[in-house]
């Protein structure tokens, strides 16, 4: 079946089998390899793009579905040189160890911050508990998303753990 | 020897981050080769069962299928190679009989997985149930006796005073024990309890890619894995091949815990298609089979004793358990156990006695998970001194004091025979009880106890052995002999400054998210004084990297880490002879900071790195008759493991009408010697915690009597998630080490060695009032509510 959407800014077309994943059709067709999978029960939230703004697991998607929907994947989140807020805030708070969850992260953190620009450590909670990280037990985590949700409206970020502890 | 330059101990912003969190990290499965096939595995519906007959036909009908093997086409491969071979080795595919549910019985090549994944449904395998032997104590009985060729159920059985005969002369301390027993002045408190099995779930499946060269003849591997090395040698060895014709390849792993710390069947299987089809094979794990194909951890069971006066002294530590091998041995399957008897004592100078059977049962392999034996040491022994802290009404942190070791007992010997490098237990136990705040905590939970809350405050003490290891552990199984490669587990680095100052480091170790390209380089950085961006951290590739071990029991700063530092020593001394000659002054006076050298004293007096570079590569610059090039490859053999050790505080909340366990409060006091990025040490201590809370209250590999898995997706499997976990409350004491210069002992399982036990007390203490002694892990809500339910009616 032939597909097209928007990925990243840029209009794509395939020809995929109705059956295709949209997250095999970013990875394999698109050759966009940040968006991962990690499980096949759209769980673990490795997936995670952003379909029309929202934070969506392409594990759960077919690509047909996404018929002229404007999809952002991890690729896309930085401006040129300039990293997103949440990217920037993962480097800066150590929010990710093996990276594998990274992207997925990232999208869903962003999307987030978009919806609800001052959420509280809870609500940052309850945002991402849709993707499991295995190595960082989400502290630091949460500590990238509080970080970039500063960043993103233009306050100072809260300093960081080590700040606090080393002189 | 202290380290106090600027980059070590500094906080240093990871040189891995930018690639990952923009996506353009690589895993194995992002790496495409032209012309490659995919696999998919059949795999067995049965726990036990012959097999009568393989029918191929239908599959290799489907277009795009390019081969189905079965054990006819790999037998003469032999089986998969282990380096401690008690127990029944697996066929690379399964050979007459099934001994697991998942076990890959034939193996679908095709064009795309879509494809094998159609064809592997269309291969007809008819079977023969047997009888399957699944669980501890029934599989123990040889009721069901597994393996034909083997006397028993029980491989091997592990004895703490005589663990490893002809090495230690150990005391056996049964006598003594059993003579305490009968003193009227004490109390015996013993408890059988459940240290589950658990299945490591890094986030990023394993995936396997191979590409055989008949041109070159050598076979070019990827793998996500911990130890390329390793994997290298167990390939050649298994095709005949010397180690320098096959090339593993372990680009970013994406979590590894231990699971990666193993050869697979696939990893050989790929390999073999690859030379067969003259085309690359991949195959990538859906996290459905991983339950089938990756090894599992932990799964004991076992009841410990502990026989103590009235007043806290410990007369007698007893451990008597079963440990779940799986249906097959794989690298180190029967000697886990072994690293548990390792810190079997804990921070403790008491008598101990083990005995681990290890058992065969139909289940998937078990190997090293996280702590691999020393979470599952931690866990018996300290809900057994809680249960005995309870019984004769003494603080739990007093206990614990009273039979520690103490600082000047250091270097002290444990009841097996090993000397721990150094420990100051009281210091870190009291630096918790204030940090917490433990009196009031407990006058909290008074307080909440009044008002009908149950809140439980639950403390405990871990020692880890890890950085290993010692040469001699090699003669004991702890080298990579069974996979061709007469080693030991030495640490390696190499430190290259190219002719335009830059350096690159090669290091026998890999980073699974431990940030190794950091952390080595912010070493390499504080010898040399070149920059951090001016570094470059190789690793994972055996044709550049140095001969190395690979990642795994808390060893790479302490081993490789210390290679790396003794081979920036040597580039150090030799660039010391060259700045001497440029700067007409003594090598002893040259000093290496920001980007160059200069003489003490004259900090005007300087040369650049490029400038020192270009005098290296050009030796007529440079001082009579010196060698050109400056690069120096250093490999570590520590004299002992090293033994960091700390004691951590969980503060619960349960609710007694749901069961429901919530985590308040999470404080863990660390030592694991220098610190090199505390950055870095507190997100191992982070994801580590994190790993033991999961094995508390929610992770649990389930199998049926009749071997079926049931837990094989993350909705059956649940990892804590964002809302389970609190913020941790990290803190730290350093005591220094002196098993190698940099004075680091290691840290990347200390949280998961020292945390489920923490939890499960906290919850016991919590429900104490209502009279429950004892849960078994995980604290899921249902299992809290009836363990209430059940103390409440006795």
């Amino acid at each position: 079946m032939k597909v097209s959407m928007t990925v990243n800014g840029r209009l794509v077309n395939g020809d995929v089998e109705p059956r295709t994943l949209l997250v095999h059709f970013i990875r394999e067709e698109l050759a966009l390899t940040g968006t991962h999978i990690g499980c096949e029960t759209s769980y673990c939230g490795a997936c995670t793009v952003h379909v029309d703004g929202e934070a969506t697991k392409s594990c759960t998607m077919l690509a047909v579905q996404a018929e002229g929907a404007s999809i952002t994947t991890i690729e896309g989140m930085a401006m040129g040189d300039e990293l997103h807020p949440v990217q920037e805030g993962f480097w800066e708070r150590h929010g990710l160890q093996c990276g594998y969850c990274t992207p997925g992260m990232i999208m869903s953190g962003a999307a987030l911050i978009a919806a609800n620009p001052s959420p509280t450590e809870d609500e940052i909670r309850h945002g991402i508990e849709g993707n499991l990280c295995r190595c960082t037990g989400y502290h630091n985590i949460v500590k990238s998303i509080e970080y970039a949700a500063a960043k993103a409206r233009g306050e100072t970020p809260p300093p960081a753990d080590w700040e606090e502890a080393v002189v | 020897m202290t380290i106090t330059m600027s980059q070590v101990g500094g906080i240093v912003r990871r040189k891995e981050d930018p690639a990952l969190i923009q996506g353009r990290g690589v895993y194995v499965d992002d790496i495409k080769l032209n012309g490659e096939l995919t696999v998919a595995f059949v795999r067995s519906p049965f726990a036990r069962a012959r097999i009568r007959s393989v029918d191929t036909s239908a599959a290799l009908a489907i277009p795009g299928v390019r081969a189905v093997y079965t054990i006819d086409d790999v037998r003469s491969l032999g089986p998969l190679l282990a380096q401690i071979p008690i127990g029944k080795l697996r066929p690379l595919l399964a050979d007459g009989v099934v001994n697991h549910v998942g076990e890959a019985v034939a193996m679908v090549v095709a064009q795309d997985r879509y494809q094998a994944e159609d064809a592997a449904e269309a291969v007809l395998v008819e079977y023969d149930q047997l009888p399957a032997s699944v669980g501890l104590k029934f599989s123990a009985t040889d009721e069901v006796k597994i393996h034909d060729d083997l006397e028993s159920n029980i491989l091997h059985t592990w004895v703490s005073h005589d663990w490893w005969p002809g090495v230690f002369e150990l005391e056996d301390y049964r006598p003594a024990i059993a003579a305490a027993k009968e003193r009227d002045d004490v109390v015996i408190v013993s408890q059988e309890m459940v240290n589950q099995r658990l299945i490591p779930v890094a986030i990023e499946p394993r995936a396997v890619l191979a590409d055989w060269s008949h041109g070159y003849d050598r076979v070019t591997l990827y793998t996500s894995s911990q130890i390329p090395h390793a994997v290298s040698g167990a390939i050649a060895k298994t095709f005949g091949l010397p180690v320098n014709a096959v090339h593993v390849i372990a680009p970013e792993v994406g979590g590894g815990f231990g699971c990666k710390l193993n050869v697979y069947p696939d990893e050989i299987l790929v390999c073999f298609a690859s030379h067969q089809l003259e085309a690359p094979v991949r195959w990538t794990e859906t996290r459905r089979e991983a339950g089938y194909s990756t090894i599992h951890g932990r799964g004991w069971i076992g009841t410990a004793t502990i026989t103590g006066t009235k007043d806290g002294e410990i007369l007698g530590y007893e451990l008597d358990a079963m440990a779940d091998m799986g249906a097959y041995s794989q690298n180190l399957t029967v000697a886990i156990p072994v690293l548990g008897l390792y810190a079997a004592s804990g921070q403790y100078n008491i008598p101990v006695e083990w005995t681990v059977k290890c058992v065969t049962t139909n289940t998937q392999t078990t190997d090293a998970y996280r702590g691999a034996g020393r979470p599952e040491a931690a866990y018996y022994l300290e809900r057994a001194i809680d249960m005995y802290a309870a019984e004769i009404g003494m603080h739990p942190g007093d206990v614990r004091k009273k039979n520690y070791f103490k600082k000047e007992d250091f270097p002290a010997t444990t009841p097996i025979g090993l000397t721990m490098d150094s420990g100051d237990y009281i210091t870190t136990l009291d630096k918790l009880l204030i940090d917490a705040d433990y009196a009031g905590l407990k006058e909290m939970q008074a307080q909440a106890r009044s008002e009908g809350r149950y809140i439980g405050v639950g403390l405990s003490s871990y020692v880890e052995v890890c950085g290993f290891g010692p040469s001699i552990l090699a003669e004991f199984g702890f080298g990579w002999d069974g996979y061709g490669l007469p080693t030991s587990f030495s640490g390696s680095g190499l430190v290259r400054i190219n002719p335009d100052g830059s350096a690159t480091v090669f290091i026998g170790t890999g980073p699974s998210g431990q940030g190794h390209e950091t952390t080595w380089a912010q070493i390499v950085s504080d010898r040399l004084g070149i920059g951090m961006e001016r570094i470059r951290v190789a690793h994972g590739d055996t044709s550049d990297a140095p001969y190395g071990i690979g990642t795994f029991g808390s060893r790479s700063a302490a081993v490789d880490g210390t290679a790396t530092y003794e081979a920036a020593e040597k580039v150090r001394s030799k660039a010391a002879d060259l700045v001497a000659h440029m700067l007409e002054a003594s090598a002893e006076d040259i000093r290496f900071a920001d980007g160059g050298a200069h003489v003490v004293g004259a900090p005007g007096h300087t040369v650049t790195w490029a400038e020192i570079a270009e005098v290296a590569y050009k030796p007529h610059k440079g001082p009579e008759g010196i060698e050109a090039g400056l690069e120096a490859h250093a490999m570590f053999s520590p004299g002992n493991a090293t033994w960091p050790f700390g004691s951590n505080i969980a503060v619960v909340e349960v609710d007694v009408e749901t069961g429901n366990v919530d985590i308040l409060r999470y404080v863990a006091m660390d030592d694991c010697g220098n610190v090199i990025n505390p950055m870095i040490v507190d997100g191992q201590l982070h994801g580590g915690i994190a790993q033991g809370i999961g094995q508390a209250l929610f992770e649990e590999a389930v199998y049926d009597p009749d071997g079926n898995l049931l837990s094989t997706s993350l909705v059956d499997y649940p990892l804590p998630t964002a809302t389970d976990l609190p913020m941790f409350e990290l803190d730290r004491t350093v005591t220094l080490t002196d098993v190698n210069p940099l004075g680091v002992k290691g840290i990347g399982e200390a949280g998961t060695v020292g945390s489920a036990q923490t939890i499960v007390n906290a919850v016991v203490d919590a429900l104490a009032p209502l009279g429950v002694k004892h849960i078994d892990m995980p604290l899921r809500p249902k299992k809290v509510w009836q363990a209430i339910q059940d103390a409440q009616e006795a």
